[in-house]
């Protein structure tokens, strides 16, 4: 079935007692290539991601990009929406509720995350399938990196990262143009007349997605990322888990297909090995649940190629829980998966609601810094206040500045202000008001401003008004 | 920073930059243990391998102390030495300042050759002033320009040395000294009061005729130098009309006799130093715009 010396990839130190480096080179792991249900359900789950991935910024909407991320101007447009700085907590909360998610389908599934929709995956899966068509197979792969140097070996080599690097320049001019128009962006890198900031950050981007999907791949999940870490803690026994059926597959050993296994004492696992080959984190799936594993699925449809070609019932390697390997059954409505999805809905439902009610409008107000109060020649108190009027919606309104909470208030100046779409004005205000209806040195006014032509965009504030003493 | 403070740090950060390079490399290797791939540690039957760090990891923690070395170098962290740029963050801002200056200039020396009548109403020009109005006239005259007790309400139309834009500049560039001498020794008590009831009957308010009268005699010799004859001001000299009802220092009758008695000294400082002759004619423009 396959090489047994290229098998032991695990090996991390020599077996005679010396010393030994706690910096380890990373051993190159060279996955096998494997058809198979899993595999076809990948390509259903992250096609449509990856489509969304780069042809969203190519949309418009209202005639501007439908998804722009403006950071110099500091407005993100989403759809029909536009999010101002003042809009931030929305942001916080949306990545909660996604981290949320994360959590409630991580106690379900397991790492259905990583191993189907995770872009690290993702890109790595591209990468690993242009390295196939430029290199090889596995075996061919290994072989092409212990011959010495050659035309052949240096053309194979070009054509992979040359590949590499186109698609990772897609990548990062892709992201690049969710925050800089992308149409002008790629007109512009075309002509070589870029800024430099977005020449700069499209090479960034090109060379994360190249080292990161090219080289790093498997590194990046084992020693960098969180998620890897802490999922034990969302585990139970009823998570699914790629796992091997060890009560089954024990003792492991080579037969031949028409011998009869069970009576030389053998379970159905026939060390070919497989499942270790197609594993992207170099791990042996039979060695039980460890954190490196991604839960790709990968060696669940190597494993179930290999039963089919033994006449073996299928699942030896499979989606399953502690608690069906032990025997029983996985029991799928938990408490915890209960309280996770209420919990979730709930969030949802407030976010929803808080981003359909939003008000486009908002007012602050700071009192003015050098004066308390001013009085004038007929003994009226004058109090200097700094507005600012943000109208965030997208079409011009004249705003109606109202005051409200003292009797006998009264705004000097101007009261109307016009505001464009997206704009923000500093509105300088007097409000002067009769001694007489001022019974405290410091009373409450509450301010308003009304667009005049669409009553409901409004917002309100308060300050304070002071006297002497 | 002193010099025991200065070597203090230096001889901390060198410290902590030598043990960090010890420890990474006194790590680097240990006895080979065949029996224990585990170090041990067991939590709710999750146990952790002690498996080594990889190679690039190495590398790069190398390579932050390399970079700290050639930062401690480049820029000031070690004590007093202030790194061989000589970078600060005041030479920083002067030098985004002046980057900013030069982006703009252009802009604003379109509008330098335009007239201050032509510009002031021109929307740019309302905005970058009332930015520039606000950072440096607003503490004193409001955020509305509407002025408050001692500093001239600029949206009123009336000027105590005149309203057109060449004058305007000229207070600006250079400011303006006012200065009313104390009358308190000259006039005394009684003379002070007769001139306020002659104010108060100049601008048509109630007053005391007979002291009002007494006043006029007073006004005639020791104020109509500066505030005319009929007190309608001079802003040659910047001496304020005392018949339009405006008060800079206040109206009443006991503030007019306080102005009287102890003089006034108004204070308008000179910009000339301070903002460039283009901004200074936008600022100029901003406030000929702002009386209706």
């Amino acid at each position: 079935m396959s090489d047994p010396q290229l098998i032991d990839l695990q090996e991390v130190a020599p077996a005679e007692v010396g010393e030994v480096d706690l910096y380890q080179r990373r051993e190159k792991i060279y996955t096998r290539k494997i058809e198979g249900f899993y595999q076809r359900l990948r390509l259903f789950t992250g096609w449509p991601l990856l489509l969304g991935y780069f042809l969203l910024p190519w949309m418009t909407w209202d005639g501007r990009q439908a998804i722009l991320f403006d950071l110099p101007a500091r407005k993100f447009h989403i759809l029909g929406l536009t999010f101002w700085p003042q809009d931030f907590p929305l942001l916080a909360f949306l990545l909660i509720i996604s981290a949320f998610g994360l959590f409630a389908v991580t106690v379900f599934a397991g790492r259905i995350w990583c191993g189907y929709t995770c872009p690290q995956t993702v890109w790595t899966s591209i990468f690993m399938w242009l390295e196939q068509k430029t290199e090889g197979s596995r075996n061919q792969r290994i072989k092409i990196d212990k011959m010495p140097w050659s035309v052949e070996k240096a053309t194979r080599k070009l054509a992979k990262h040359g590949s590499w690097l186109f698609v990772a320049f897609a990548t990062g001019m892709t992201f690049v143009g969710y925050f800089y128009p992308i149409r002008s962006l790629s007109l512009e890198l075309s002509t070589l007349s870029t800024g430099m900031w977005q020449a700069a950050w499209t090479l960034f981007f090109t060379l994360a997605t190249y080292i990161n999907a090219g080289w790093m791949r498997e590194q990046v999940c084992k020693y960098m990322c969180p998620y890897a870490r802490f999922q034990s803690v969302m585990f139970d026994q009823d998570t699914l888990i790629v796992s091997y059926d060890e009560r089954r597959g024990e003792q492991r050993g080579s037969r031949k297909r028409s011998a009869d296994y069970k009576a030389q004492g053998l379970g159905d696992c026939i060390s070919c090995e497989l499942c270790v080959q197609v594993c992207p984190t170099g791990i042996d799936i039979r060695d039980g649940l460890q954190y490196e594993c991604i839960g790709c699925a990968l060696c669940i449809d190597a494993c179930n190629s290999v039963m089919d070609k033994m006449e073996y019932p299928r699942g030896l390697i499979g989606y399953t829980s502690e608690h069906q390997l032990q025997g029983g059954t996985t029991h799928w409505l938990r408490p915890r998966i209960i309280g996770y999805t209420v919990v979730l809905a709930i969030m949802v439902g407030i976010f929803s609601y808080t981003v359909a009610s939003r008000i486009p409008v908002e007012l602050t107000i700071i009192r003015d810094r050098n004066q308390l109060y001013l009085t004038t020649d007929n003994g009226d108190i004058e109090n200097l206040y700094e507005l600012h009027l943000l109208n965030m919606d997208k079409h011009p309104h004249d705003y109606l500045i109202q005051i409200d909470g003292i009797k006998g208030a009264a705004i000097v100046g101007d009261t109307t202000y016009s505001l464009e779409g997206g704009e923000v004005r500093t509105i300088n205000l007097r409000v002067r008001i009769s001694p007489e209806y001022l019974d405290k040195p410091s009373t409450a006014l509450q301010f308003e401003a009304i667009a005049k032509d669409v009553p409901s965009l409004r917002a309100a504030s308060e300050s304070r008004f002071m006297r002497p003493l | 920073m002193t010099s025991f403070w200065s070597g203090w740090v230096i001889v901390l950060t060198a410290i902590t930059l030598i043990l960090t390079t010890w420890i990474l490399v006194a790590n680097r290797k240990r006895e080979q243990r065949e029996t224990e791939r585990t170090t041990g540690h067991v939590y709710d039957g999750i146990e952790e391998f002690d498996n080594p760090l990889p190679a690039w990891w190495f590398w790069m923690f190398a390579l932050t102390i390399v970079w700290g070395i050639g930062y401690l170098i480049v820029y000031p962290g070690m004590g007093n030495f202030p790194g061989v740029l000589g970078w600060t963050q005041i030479n920083q801002h002067d030098r985004e300042v002046a980057a900013a200056d030069e982006q703009y200039r252009a802009m604003r020396d379109r509008y330098l050759a335009l007239s201050i009548e032509e510009i002031a109403d021109d929307p740019a020009v309302r905005k970058m002033g009332a930015r520039m109005f606000g950072n440096n006239c607003a503490q004193c005259h409001g955020g509305d320009g509407r002025g408050s007790y001692g500093f001239p309400n600029l949206t009123d139309n009336d000027w105590i040395y005149g309203g057109t834009p060449e004058v305007i500049k000229a207070t600006l560039v250079n400011g303006r000294q006012a200065a009313m001498p104390a009358w308190d020794s000259i006039l005394r008590d009684k003379g002070i009061a007769e001139v306020t009831q002659y104010l108060l009957l100049l601008n048509g308010r109630t007053a005391d005729t007979v002291q009002a009268s007494e006043g006029e005699k007073h006004f005639a010799t020791y104020c109509a130098a500066c505030h005319g004859a009929d007190g309608t001001g001079n802003p040659m000299l910047g001496s304020p009309n005392l018949t339009n009802g405006i008060w800079l220092y206040g109206g009443t009758p006991e503030q007019i006799a306080h102005s009287l008695r102890v003089g006034r000294n108004g204070v308008m400082p000179a910009f000339a130093e301070t903002l460039s002759e283009d901004k200074i004619h936008i600022l100029t423009a901003y406030v000929y715009g702002l009386k209706k």
